[in-house]
């Protein structure tokens, strides 16, 4: 009998949906000279002294597995950070755990805390993994659209229509990937008092934190009654460009943070160690890069967003992370269209809304992450792309009439 | 007494001279005229000396050798090493003079054509000066970063394209 590999597989992940983002990637390999604006990761390398701290580390041997939980000395650290920062208390010993990245963190998030049915409501345009893992802990994903007039803050009364007896998580990410949008103090407390009043729990996925040009970070978890019923999630990756490093950590409760330790503990066991001896020293002694990286950020930001309006694409300045995240209604196309006959008409690499949910649509990603000479060279090919496209109305985009 | 904004505008020029007034305004989210007043009185106060290209000779296949010469200087009554100084920083071959802590007293960056046009500068012009007591010779072998430009080849980016 022939062996049929479809036929063993998992019904659950075989139904998910590749991520949107495989496309346009498949076809970039294709291409030379492209300035991507899809990048979503920082530009700068990991600060000097923190991969030096990595490889001194190494030279020392330290590369046996750590605690289940992560190197003391960093819970420790973390915790004296978040401290600083919010004025939030977690204990190193049973508050934090140490992850490979936010991504795990948020996997191991969910599957704590879902049961099959439960609703997980999350504010769209929202990072590509937030739908797919609510999916695979079994969890229902209910989408709120945020929307552009509200500068894609979650609004009360949006947050109040998607929220059902079975609505158990809301899904937070301020600043938010794609939108560039935060939220203050002001604009999270009615949040929290409709997550209080449904008893809602909420995991704040934070991890742009050190990312906002206009006023501070608030976290969700330092907002009156909400440290218990908010899993925090953060990490290295963006604000001390750690990506590869794959580094974040979880605080909450003693019960969340048990059980997810539990999953952890079978399947990751630590968060690599060498990363973690780097993120050590990301924390004591990064905040010069971190400052440094943060200033060059907002000028590309205002750079980036000002040619952006004045070649045709409606964008307000967004507040944090490095998105763009500005409205291609303009030119008639969909985001799709619009991103894809700029990489094959002008080689600039934009990812479309759409791939963020629904209400994504109508606009494009564009990171900032890149020196501002790229930069303006997107900008200039952009603005020959809207300027044909003026003269000539919509049409078919290339790759419907090649293939 | 330079602002928050003086100082950001000079980091930019300091990393591109050539990045227009406009630019910069942009950037900072200010007026141009504040951008242009504000290096104008930059320059005035010669805060901003000059702006010049960068440029990495070795691959110019331009030859300039630079050599860095420890000079010990017996300081003269009342004007310290200053008289020596003065006399040495108006030859075109120096490039770079500082008077030093440590074991010697002057460093003197001299630039040259050759390993022969910088002995002869050492021994006809430098050494023979009154108060030299003495001087020691090191040649650059090869420039791995100056003033804060790294000048071996561009790091490629190695992210992805694409990247969630």
């Amino acid at each position: 009998m022939t062996f049929s590999p479809d036929s063993k597989a998992a019904r659950v992940p075989q139904q998910i949906p590749p991520s949107g983002i495989r496309k346009y990637f498949d076809l970039l390999l294709t291409m030379n000279d492209v300035i991507s604006l899809g990048v979503g990761e920082p530009d700068f390398p990991v600060p000097w002294h923190v991969t030096e701290q990595a490889i001194y580390s190494l030279t020392k041997g330290y590369t046996s597995y750590t605690s289940n939980s992560g190197l003391l000395e960093l819970r420790q650290a973390v915790s004296l950070w978040l401290h600083s920062l919010y004025g939030l208390l977690y204990d190193p010993e049973g508050e934090i755990l140490i992850t490979i990245g936010v991504s795990e963190a948020l996997d191991l998030a969910l599957r704590s805390l879902v049961n099959p049915g439960d609703e997980v409501v999350i504010p769209q345009p929202c990072y590509v993994s937030y739908v797919p893992c609510t999916t695979l802990a079994g969890g229902v994903p209910v989408s709120v659209a945020t929307r552009p007039e509200h500068g894609f803050k979650l609004t009360p009364d949006a947050l109040q229509q998607a929220i059902s007896p079975r609505s158990k998580i809301l899904l937070l990410n301020y600043p938010n990937n794609p939108t560039g949008a935060t939220m203050t103090q002001d604009e999270l407390l009615p949040i929290a008092d409709l997550v209080e009043r449904h008893d809602l729990v909420v995991i704040s996925d934070e991890i742009y934190d050190r990312l906002t040009y206009e006023g501070d970070h608030c976290s969700f978890a330092s907002l009156p009654g909400m440290k218990d019923r908010t899993i925090l999630l953060n990490g290295f990756s963006k604000s001390h460009a750690m990506t590869g490093m794959r580094i974040g950590y979880a605080a909450s409760n003693r019960t969340f943070i048990g059980l997810m330790t539990r999953i952890h503990q079978y399947t990751a066991l630590c968060a690599p160690t060498t990363s973690q001896m780097a993120a050590i020293e990301g924390l004591r002694s990064g905040a010069p890069a971190v400052r440094k990286m943060v200033v060059e950020y907002d000028q590309r930001r205002r750079f980036f967003v000002d040619g952006l309006n004045a070649i045709g694409l409606p964008c307000p300045l967004p507040a944090g992370a490095f998105y763009a995240f500005p409205s291609i209604t303009p030119t008639g196309l969909t985001s799709e269209q619009f991103s894809e006959r700029l990489l094959l008409e002008q080689r600039v690499a934009t990812i479309p809304g759409s791939v963020f949910g629904q209400s994504g649509e109508g606009h494009i990603r564009c990171a900032y992450a890149t020196p501002v000479p790229n930069l303006r060279r997107a900008l200039e090919r952009m603005e020959e792309f809207i300027a044909r496209l003026e003269r000539r109305p919509a049409r078919p985009s290339i790759a419907q009439r090649v293939g | 007494m330079l602002t928050e904004r003086d100082l950001a505008i000079l980091e930019m020029l300091e990393e591109d001279a050539r990045v227009p007034p406009a630019e910069i305004a942009v950037r900072l989210g200010i007026q141009e005229a504040e951008v242009r007043a504000a290096i104008a009185n930059m320059e005035k106060d010669r805060v901003i000396v000059k702006y010049k290209a960068k440029v990495n000779w070795e691959k110019a296949d331009e030859h300039r050798l630079f050599a860095f010469i420890d000079v010990r200087v017996t300081p003269e009554r009342n004007r310290g090493f200053d008289a020596v100084a003065r006399r040495l920083h108006r030859f075109p071959e120096v490039h770079s003079l500082y008077l030093m802590s440590g074991d010697h007293d002057l460093t003197v960056v001299v630039q040259g054509r050759s390993l022969k046009e910088i002995a002869a500068f050492v021994s006809e012009k430098l050494a023979p000066l009154e108060g030299v007591q003495g001087t020691a010779t090191h040649f650059v072998l090869k420039v791995y970063k100056d003033d804060g430009d790294i000048l071996l080849e561009e790091e490629e980016d190695r992210r992805l394209a694409i990247t969630p």
